[in-house]
């Protein structure tokens, strides 16, 4: 099981944390398929020279695997309730009181012939962790509604158990993306002060119940900055190498947002800079050479602009992170602040720029 | 000098694919530019309703779209994909990918087979890519396929003919055509694989990824026609020793 997987890996962390030089790094950029190991010491070099011969590799191996083509797809708030104390997001209970709000069935209507009108076919419905306020079949019905519209329905939910899963599955869902937030499990319960997403086993498991209940595409990563940044990529990548090997039928996908001001807490603990966090996705690219990278509009425009050809596989666009965002401009509170703020064309323009192709579609509608 | 595959009548050799095209625009060039007829379509890529750009708009009519069934993990996937495929474009030649392997993107001849038997059935022209396994493509040539589609190498990796000797037995021992599919990377592997014996290749990363893809598209076109060519001639052994012009024991035979 995937605790024991990183029980496992924190050993092979802690022998190895320790740099090596620049010939043994540029050694392992040239491997065919790199070690758990190799992907440690990616991880953790600063030198610049090595991080551009990386960045070489990275960008044949992701034009050799996914073309020159770049998915695009819209989150959806769908409700902003949670009962969860999460120190770090916008949404929590810890961040003070502000009034809630959750679409109606006329409203996520409104929202999503927008997004389907702006030319999205994949869409990422999200919820707050509130199972009183969005119930498993408020978030089904959304997704009955939404597969009306799109033809990729991606979930960001709070963790569901097995037999939940597969009634969001039957619904249409065919994706899952679930952040464990960190890997360090101390860490884990101090910024979880209370709520369900406390269970940290619970939500690590989560995206092997959706699996088993017939998700295809799955979406994982830690919120960098929030735990030791190295540390949590590391871990998350011994996650995806997990699921790849495990459930080799399953299209995995990593992410890996910074975290930016919200909720109660000042600023992360380990800031990652531009240098880290391209670092890491080479490093995640290298590793796990067919994995898909999604980049949200967290990341400013100048950053996501220069990651189209270095591992970036989807990108999120004209964003809203606001129940009810698309359809009506309100200064509600987000879950983040958005750094992106270009339009869907803007972001269609740039990619065509770069010589990339931006592509809605994914799947075909119906066939989950 | 034409030939005969999937009920039609074609010139080109040369199949390619759009699925990692920068940009559709080329598609019309490379159609005009390298001869091409076939080029595939992944039917998970065709929106009817898009907004933005339906790559069935880029193919010129006079082109057969082959519609593959890529994002399939079984064989009743694959069916149920080949069967939008052929009401959203009109064509039924399909290619059936199902790959239960995102690592590596490795076909499943299992499921393949599966899927190709029922399709077949439905009056599809079938084109399974499937792993070099002579006993599947026996299998699949028994189902009544139009073609098999072994691949040369995992899809993506431009390592060329990697399985010569995996390969060979298929072109051997199949009688209907052999498109070999995947892992070319270079005009040479297309040559390469045409001096094999096969009938067609697909090519798309090679294409897509090239700075310039419709001169790329060129050059394959011209490698899979020289192959072809050399081919149908008759390759000359390779051989371990210098084969001089003049027989050099020609002096033993004055007088004879």
């Amino acid at each position: 099981m995937i605790y024991r997987e990183l029980l496992a890996a924190e050993a092979l962390y802690q022998a190895h944390k320790s740099a090596v030089t620049r010939t043994e790094l540029m050694a392992i950029i040239d491997k065919d398929y790199l070690d758990r190991i190799d992907y440690l010491k990616l991880l953790l070099t600063d030198d610049l020279e090595v991080l551009e011969r990386m960045a070489r590799r990275a960008h044949d191996l992701t034009e050799q695997y996914f073309g020159k083509v770049i998915l695009l797809y819209a989150p959806l708030y769908l409700s902003d309730y949670c009962t969860n104390g999460c120190t770090y997001c916008g949404y929590s209970l810890e961040a003070g009181s502000y009034e809630r709000k959750r679409l109606d069935s006329e409203e996520m209507r409104a929202e999503m012939k927008v997004l389907k009108k702006a030319g999205f076919d994949s869409i990422l419905l999200l919820t707050g962790g509130d199972r009183r306020q969005s119930p498993v079949a408020y978030i089904a019905d959304a997704i009955r509604m939404a597969s009306m519209y799109f033809s990729e329905i991606l979930l960001e939910i709070y963790a569901l158990t097995r037999q939940e899963y597969d009634v969001v599955r039957d619904a249409g869902a065919s994706g899952l993306t679930l952040y464990q937030e960190t890997y360090d499990r101390n860490l884990y319960d101090q910024v979880h002060r209370y709520g369900e997403k406390k269970d940290y086993l619970f939500r690590l498991e989560a995206p092997e119940r959706a699996i088993a209940a017939g998700f295809k595409h799955i979406n994982i990563g830690p919120l960098l900055g929030l735990g030791s940044a190295v540390h949590d990529m590391f871990m998350a990548g011994i996650h995806g190498d997990y699921l790849q090997r495990r459930y080799p039928e399953v299209e995995l996908c990593l992410s890996y947002p910074r975290l930016r001001p919200a909720g109660t807490m000042a600023g992360p603990s380990d800031p990652v800079d531009d240098i880290r966090f391209v670092r890491f996705i080479l490093a995640t690219r290298l590793f796990l050479p067919r994995a898909g990278v999604s980049i949200s509009t967290r990341e400013n425009a100048y950053v996501r602009d220069h990651l189209v050809g270095l591992g970036m596989t989807r990108m999120s666009a004209g964003s809203k992170t606001t129940v009810g965002g698309y359809a009506h401009n309100c200064s509600r509170p987000g879950q983040f602040v958005i750094d992106d703020e270009r339009s869907v064309d803007e972001i269609i323009a740039m990619l065509r720029k770069r010589g990339y192709r931006p592509e809605f579609c994914n799947c075909v509608k119906g066939i989950v | 000098m034409s030939y005969q595959i999937g009920g039609r009548n074609l010139k080109s050799r040369f199949f390619i694919g759009s699925g990692k095209l920068s940009s559709y625009t080329v598609i019309p060039k490379m159609v005009e530019k390298a001869g091409v007829e076939v080029i595939t379509v992944a039917v998970r890529r065709i929106d009817p309703d898009a907004k933005h750009e339906n790559v069935m708009d880029f193919i010129p009519e006079q082109c057969v779209v082959m519609v593959n069934t890529s994002g399939a993990r079984s064989a009743d996937e694959a069916v149920r994909i080949a069967r939008i495929g052929r009401e959203l474009t009109g064509s039924d030649w399909i290619k059936i990918e199902v790959e239960t392997d995102a690592k590596y993107l490795l076909p499943d001849n299992e499921e393949t087979l599966k899927a190709a038997e029922i399709l077949v059935d439905e009056g599809f022209q079938v084109f399974p890519y499937i792993s070099p396994d002579l006993v599947a493509a026996k299998k699949l040539e028994k189902a009544g396929v139009a073609a098999v589609m072994p691949l040369a190498a995992p899809i993506g990796t431009n390592k060329g003919i990697t399985c010569a000797a995996l390969l060979q037995p298929i072109i051997n021992e199949i009688e209907i055509p052999v498109i070999i599919d995947a892992g070319l990377g270079r005009p040479s592997h297309a040559a390469s694989a045409m001096e094999l014996g096969a009938d067609a290749v697909l090519a798309n990363t090679a294409i897509a990824t090239a700075t310039d893809p419709i001169m790329m598209a060129v050059a394959m076109a011209k490698a899979v026609e020289a192959g072809r060519m050399a081919y149908e001639m008759g390759l000359l052994a390779e051989k371990d020793f210098a084969d001089a012009s003049s027989p050099l024991t020609g002096f033993l035979r004055r007088g004879a």
